[in-house]
């Protein structure tokens, strides 16, 4: 912390340099998504078949698990929220809950993911099943990923250390919350 | 609630510009001269954070990679010249190897070389000294950046050595061949292949958010963005056009991995799977990726020239605007890689308009650079002449590339040496001759002393020279049918007659590798022996040559620099010097 | 931060109430393509015969998720109050992810053009279409190896 440079505090935008640097993440990470799910789409319109497929995913398990990373969205910008107001114990505690939001989601995806496989759809059974394991699993790392960035930044903050960084780990944990949005419909729903 | 305002904070002479500390939040803000403290061992050498140790680490690394694929080109090429005799100094090319060799030279030289010492050493160098800062935004991220690149390169030399040998699939690594060892033979060096470029990818994407973010935020007092010299503004926006791109070529690695080590068919017809997408997802990022080189290329020819004509640059904002025209249209070309692999030809009609209208910016930003020239007091030192060569040489390279970016012509074009042959002329000026042209203007910066003008000379006509008896002989051959990617042209009756234009081809490159050699004795020799550079030894305008060289940790120990003007005010009518340093405050007597 | 007009618990409440509307929408993009059949047949039988199941179920579904991704971008990441840039910046990424699909649809999702048939493709779509038939007749099983 010592040795922070100078650069690092200077705002020629007016946006603090640690959130200019989230927007950018989350500009990439866009792309990335962005050409996996495309791809996808591509492929599911082009594969009538593939409804039929997809009829064996359980929308109820992934409404529950929208539910749980929306109820982390909320928690996520509730401890921004506290963390504005100087509260670095409270903008912790909302940090570990949307934590344990993630947790529950990785949970719950585990059951759906072993049902699933012992039913028969494996990563390899056909093309529809291959899109779904990848770009679930991709943000599935990026769920665990968040979680384990979240709880380094919550324990800074529960020592009134480096608030300003809650509202970035907030924005990434919308943005992997905005992906499922999208994946639910995508992967779910459309049958 | 949170009311925050919309709106810039203005730039001013207040460090934090205009932001008020609680704003900031519980940044500590640190507006004494950066702390000094003793670096250890590890830290300085090993495990830096300072910018200018992690770009010399980019540097060298980036200079060892360019070895190895100088080397294969080599092996390949003396196979080419003399096919089935074993290759001095490496033995006896087999087909398997010779396509491991080209596939390599190519990924090695874009990836490990291009990349990193264009971008990430000179970006890493220059853009928190040229914008007046102590360090990047972010230091440990950038040490990451290294360490991950670092670990790639690894990743990429080992798969040499694998059960299997290396990857020969071509660096555009087209399934079904790519995705399935039953085809490549090479079960674990395509994986090892595919899992180093994606973790240089990551290491480009963490570093390109320390660049972007340290130029939009960290410039020193009074550096609006038309005051930015242009090199900075051609490394941010490459890095900006790769951030934009590589995402789908990501998502495209990850289901190539899982098509090889997995098993899906994302990429496998028999199966449901497309090989086209593959295609597109790599040209998609492939095309954008040859502007993410050109472009700090063209920034640092820019910014040599200038200061050796003593000249402003030619219309500083046209050259920006038509930068991002370039950005943005390079974006609409990428199936024109494609013509002939089975798109629908109505898209190859499209791709033809864009592709030929894209040639039009870069002809331009050619025009603007010879028309800073025009008038100017040229002054021929060794990065000057790197610099014009960049010119002339490139041009043949945008020239052939508007052959092949016809669709019809490319039918007969595609695949063949012309390609390659057009490409070497864009690449080769991209990667080694806009290297040559910064690290002879800023190896003084970077060192301290001055590198021997004498050797630098004879280096730069002996590679030039050399560099054009290579490719225009594969011209030649490519126009008459030459197919890429062959291991011995002896076997096709219609081209085994031309082999001495094979051979000459490979005695240029044996000479311009020989001449290589003279460029490391000066490096080296100069780092020893070199006179002192002093601060600003070509009298140049911007902020790196305002402080010692090499620049001390935190670059300006006793205060960050402020900016009053752009960065090309030279020949300034009134002024006694015929240039004008960026931190001179506006009310100074003319110096000396 | 700098000033805050609303006490601490009001400026929560903002939050919460979008949550609550995300949960609301969550519903109704669940229920609708559930319902989509039945809403098809009724309005055919009161005569709009141009609304099928399909558009439902995009209306719902993805109409949906757009809002909700909008109300989050907007609400949660602040972009309301963001620089504006930002939201343009992230606004052409998703151009480009459009360009992509654009460019490469005609290629990879049509299975034939001009001159051309992409003869795998078109195999593996009647194939897997018609064992779904005569799944569909007798027990469905997939394991591992089935496509």
């Amino acid at each position: 912390m010592s040795t922070r440079p100078i650069a690092t505090t200077r705002s020629a935008t007016g946006i603090p340099t640690g959130k200019l640097a989230v927007w950018w993440v989350v500009v990439s990470e866009i792309v990335i998504f962005g050409g996996l799910l495309a791809s996808y789409i591509m492929h599911r319109l082009g594969h009538p078949e593939w409804a039929g497929y997809a009829s064996h995913t359980n929308a109820w398990f992934g409404g529950v698990n929208t539910f749980v990373l929306l109820t982390s969205s909320l928690s996520a910008v509730l401890a921004h929220h506290a963390a504005e107001n100087g509260d670095g114990k409270k903008a912790a505690r909302w940090l570990w809950g949307t934590c344990l939001g993630g947790a529950t989601f990785i949970g719950i995806k585990a059951v759906e993911w072993t049902i699933e496989i012992q039913q028969g759809y494996t990563i390899t059974s056909n093309g529809f099943w291959q899109f779904y394991y990848t770009v679930a699993g991709l943000h599935a790392m990026h769920v665990i990923a968040g979680c384990v960035i979240m709880l380094i930044i919550a324990n800074d903050a529960r020592k009134q250390l480096e608030l300003q960084r809650v509202e970035l780990i907030g924005i990434y944990w919308h943005f992997v919350d905005i992906v499922w949005i999208f994946l639910f419909p995508l992967l779910y729903i459309a049958k | 609630m949170v009311v925050a305002k919309r709106g810039a904070a203005r730039v001013g002479d207040d460090p934090l510009n205009g932001l008020d500390m609680a704003e900031v939040g519980s940044i500590t803000v640190d507006t004494h001269e950066a702390p000094h403290h003793e670096q250890s061992f590890w830290s300085k050498w090993v495990f830096p954070t300072d910018h200018k140790m992690i770009a010399m680490q980019y540097m060298f690394t980036g200079i060892a990679m360019a070895l190895i694929g100088g080397y294969m080109s080599y092996a390949f090429r003396m196979q080419l010249a003399f096919p089935g005799q074993s290759v001095p100094g490496y033995g006896m090319v087999s087909q398997g190897e010779y396509n491991a060799l080209v596939t390599n030279h190519g990924t090695i030289m874009i990836f490990w070389v291009a990349m990193p010492m264009l971008i990430a050493a000179f970006g890493n160098f220059l853009i928190p000294l040229m914008i007046g800062a102590d360090d990047m935004v972010f230091p440990r991220i950038n040490r990451l950046s290294y360490q991950i690149f670092l670990i790639s390169a690894i990743v990429l030399v080992a798969s040499f050595f694998v059960p299997g040998g290396g990857f020969g699939g071509g660096w555009t690594a087209y399934p079904p061949l790519s995705a399935n060892s039953a085809y490549n033979l090479t079960p674990y060096g395509a994986s090892f292949w595919l899992v180093a470029v994606a973790l240089e990818f990551i290491a480009f994407l963490l570093g390109g958010i320390n660049f972007i973010t340290t130029l939009m935020n960290s410039r020193a007092p009074g550096m609006k963005m038309y005051d930015i010299p242009m090199v900075l503004w051609m490394i941010v926006i490459a890095s900006i056009l790769f951030m934009a791109s590589v995402g789908p070529l990501i998502a495209g690695a990850v289901m190539l991995f899982m098509d090889q080590v997995v098993g899906t068919a994302f990429f496998d017809p028999s199966r449901g799977g497309d090989p086209i997408l593959w295609q597109h997802l790599f040209w998609f990022f492939g095309h954008p990726e040859v502007y993410v080189v050109l472009l700090p290329a063209m920034g640092m020819v820019a910014d040599v020239m200038c200061t050796f004509s003593r000249k402003k640059l030619f219309n500083y904002k046209l050259i920006l605007f038509t930068v991002f025209a370039t950005g943005i249209i390079s974006f609409f070309v990428w199936a024109h890689h494609q013509f002939i692999a089975g798109i629908d030809p109505r898209m190859a009609n499209l791709f033809t308009v864009t592709t030929l209208i894209i040639s039009v910016p870069v002809g331009e930003m050619l025009f603007l650079y010879i028309a800073t020239l025009y008038g100017g007091s040229i002054q021929l030192t060794t990065p000057m002449l790197w610099a014009l060569a960049f010119i002339a040489e490139f041009l043949i390279g945008g020239v052939t590339g508007i052959f092949l970016g016809a669709s019809g012509a490319d039918i007969y074009f595609h695949d063949t040496y012309f390609v390659l042959a057009h490409f070497h002329y864009t690449f080769f000026p991209i990667a080694i001759i806009g290297f040559y042209t910064g690290i002879t203007f800023w190896f003084p910066k970077m060192f301290g002393k001055m590198m021997n003008e004498t050797l630098g000379k004879i280096h730069f006509w002996g590679t030039i020279i050399a560099f054009n008896c290579i490719f225009i002989p594969l011209f030649i051959l490519g126009a008459a049918g030459q197919h890429r990617r062959i291991y011995n042209f002896q076997n096709f009756p219609d081209l085994a007659g031309m082999q001495d234009l094979r051979i000459f081809a490979t005695g240029a490159l044996l000479v311009m590798l020989v001449f290589q050699v003279v460029f490391l004795v000066n490096f080296v020799m100069s780092l020893l022996k070199g006179k002192p550079a002093g601060k600003n030894p070509w009298r140049a305008n911007t902020l790196e040559w305002t402080t010692d060289s090499p620049p001390p940790h935190g670059n300006w120990p006793e205060g960050l620099p402020n900016c009053y003007r752009g960065p090309y005010e030279y020949s300034v009518p009134g002024r006694e010097d015929d240039y004008w340093p960026q931190n001179l405050p506006p009310d100074t007597a003319p110096a000396e | 931060m700098a000033e805050h007009e609303e006490h601490t618990g009001h400026g929560q409440a903002h939050y919460v109430r979008i949550w609550g509307i995300l949960l609301i929408l969550l519903l109704i993009s669940v229920l609708g393509p559930l319902l989509a059949p039945h809403i098809e047949d009724a309005a055919a039988g009161a005569g709009a015969h141009f609304l099928k199941g399909w558009m439902i179920v995009i209306l719902t579904a993805f109409g949906i998720a757009l809002y909700k991704a909008y109300l989050v971008a907007a609400n949660f990441m602040h972009l309301n109050i963001e620089k504006r840039y930002i939201s343009y910046l992230l606004g052409t990424m998703l151009m480009l992810m459009l360009l992509f699909f654009a460019g490469v649809s005609p290629d990879v999702m049509k299975h034939q053009g001009q001159n051309w048939d992409n003869v795998a493709a078109d195999a593996e779509v009647s194939r897997a279409l018609k064992a779904q038939e005569s799944d569909s007749h007798g027990g469905e099983h997939h394991d591992g190896a089935e496509h």
